[in-house]
């Protein structure tokens, strides 16, 4: 593997992860998050949709006039999401029922049009795709770690199987509702933003200023 | 990395090219999606009709999670009611009965009047297909299909009875578009577990089944015909009355089920 096709690849999951750094995509991260199960497949479609938008788009762009460039991205990127939809439809009935708007709502999730954008605009085909394979596995990995956490602490099970026997069905476990509620997300996504930039300290946003004490000469 | 600025800029920015491009895209976008809607299309329908029947077999509480839905659903038995007699229509065979189909056609349903229409159904098939549930030979539940508007979204679902076609049994709803979170309380198993011993009409006959704004207070004289509604979801939990007011109202089921009432429901 090049180094070129590494980075486009493997960047977006640590480096460069479109959650815990940009902090994109958070609204999809929040709200499919309760359990496991959709969160995968949530993970799968998206990845899909941002990897064959940004070759579509990758495709076209030496053709595409830049003062309808966005609408384009936009028409592609919504229509590989009606496909993707109509797909869980039809081959994962019970858990399209789950994700229910969030799958549709990947057409505004900003990470697939922030790739086209800036990624796939500006470079060939294959890279332009492995990029939205990384950009959808970063944004995977964000949301297997909160789906986890958040079956795990909120209902004591993963992927539906009992892990932490239910303190009403005679277990030692006590689920923290808290957890299956929507600000959790919020806690946890926070939390692992908090860790990733302690381990990566150059993810650290400069201040943007400081406050100090003013001089006199300072006012005029 | 990238590439250097498009050279051909100037080029791609005419308006011929804008349009060419712009038609191009949408050209091969909806032929993408249409293919795909349709390729997908009957195994969508199935999934569907699967449901549906699930639904079925959970509102009559016959429903195991791993039960084969086919095997099961065969214990149920489907009617198609004429709904202004409320008497059955056995020249109809509920197999080939498609009432949604129906429920379009001009020809075999009518234009509910609007000051009856509270459930903001429009139109309604002229026949209704209800399934029954029999055990040891005599009916045991009745299963109502019923549909109207709750606050974004036309709501479809089913109202189980007792054989006193009185007494609720369950309710489910398979299909709306209610707010996430707030308005889907109407799927939620503790609230449709509230429905369960309810009654429909009280002992003059009169419709008082509803959802109620907030909790059912203890002192309430018809706490027998109320259920509980959800804060923040009023408009959904009106939407809910209306379709049982509509549905088992006179120009619903309420003929059939004065039928059935008065002893006349094999």
């Amino acid at each position: 593997m090049s180094t070129e096709t590494k980075r486009a690849l493997l960047k977006p999951i640590v480096d460069d992860n479109p959650v815990t750094l940009h902090v994109l995509g958070i609204c999809s991260a929040l709200a499919v998050t309760t359990s496991l199960l959709p969160s995968l497949y949530m993970c799968v479609a998206l990845t899909v949709v941002a990897a064959l938008s940004n070759a579509a788009v990758s495709a076209i762009r030496h053709i595409l006039p830049s003062s309808i460039r966005i609408i384009v991205q936009m028409t592609i990127i919504a229509s590989l999401v009606i496909v993707v939809d109509e797909s869980l439809k039809a081959f994962a009935f019970e858990t399209s029922r789950e994700l229910s708007v969030f799958v549709g709502l990947i057409i505004t999730n900003c990470i697939v049009l922030g790739r086209t954008e800036s990624f796939a605009s500006k470079n060939p085909v294959g890279l332009s795709f492995l990029d939205g394979i990384g950009n959808g596995l970063g944004y995977s990995t964000i949301l297997i770690l909160v789906a986890t956490t958040r079956e795990l602490l909120g209902a004591g099970t993963l992927l539906g199987y009992t892990v932490f026997p239910n303190a009403a069905d005679g277990g030692w476990y006590k689920p923290n509702g808290m957890m299956l509620l929507p600000p959790s997300a919020f806690f946890v996504i926070g939390l692992i933003i908090w860790a990733v930039r302690t381990w990566k300290a150059e993810q650290v946003e400069k201040p943007e200023f400081r406050i100090h004490e003013v001089h006199r000469t300072e006012v005029l | 990395m990238p590439e250097p600025a498009k050279e051909s800029g100037a080029q791609t920015d005419t308006v011929a090219r804008t349009l060419l491009v712009a038609l191009f895209v949408s050209l091969l976008c909806s032929s993408l999606v249409a293919s795909a809607a349709i390729v997908l299309k009957p195994r969508q329908v199935e999934n569907a009709i699967e449901e549906m029947r699930r639904n079925i077999l959970q509102v009559a509480g016959l429903w195991a999670p791993d039960a084969d839905v086919d095997a099961l659903f065969e214990s149920i038995e489907a009617r198609v009611v004429d709904l202004e007699t409320g008497a059955y229509a056995d020249g109809i065979n509920p197999e080939a009965y498609d009432l949604v189909e129906a429920s379009k056609d001009p020809a075999r349903s009518i234009e509910i009047p609007s000051e009856l229409d509270v459930a903001k159904v429009g139109r309604r098939a002229k026949h209704a297909l209800v399934y029954l549930v029999r055990r040891d030979g005599e009916l045991s539940k009745i299963i109502l299909p019923i549909s109207g508007y709750g606050l974004w979204s036309t709501l479809y679902g089913f109202l189980a009875l007792e054989a006193d076609a009185n007494t609720v049994a369950n309710i489910t709803f398979y299909e709306h578009g209610e707010t996430p979170g707030l308005g889907d309380f109407i799927v939620k198993p503790a609230w449709r577990e509230l429905w369960r011993g309810k009654r429909a009409f009280d002992d003059s006959g009169e419709l008082e089944l509803r959802v109620v704004k907030g909790r059912v207070s203890a002192d309430d004289p018809l706490a027998d015909y109320h259920v509980d509604g959800v804060s923040g979801a009023t408009l959904t939990g009106n939407g809910v009355t209306n379709i049982i007011q509509y549905w088992l109202g006179d120009h619903g089921y309420g003929p059939f089920l004065a039928k059935i009432q008065a002893g006349g429901g094999s």
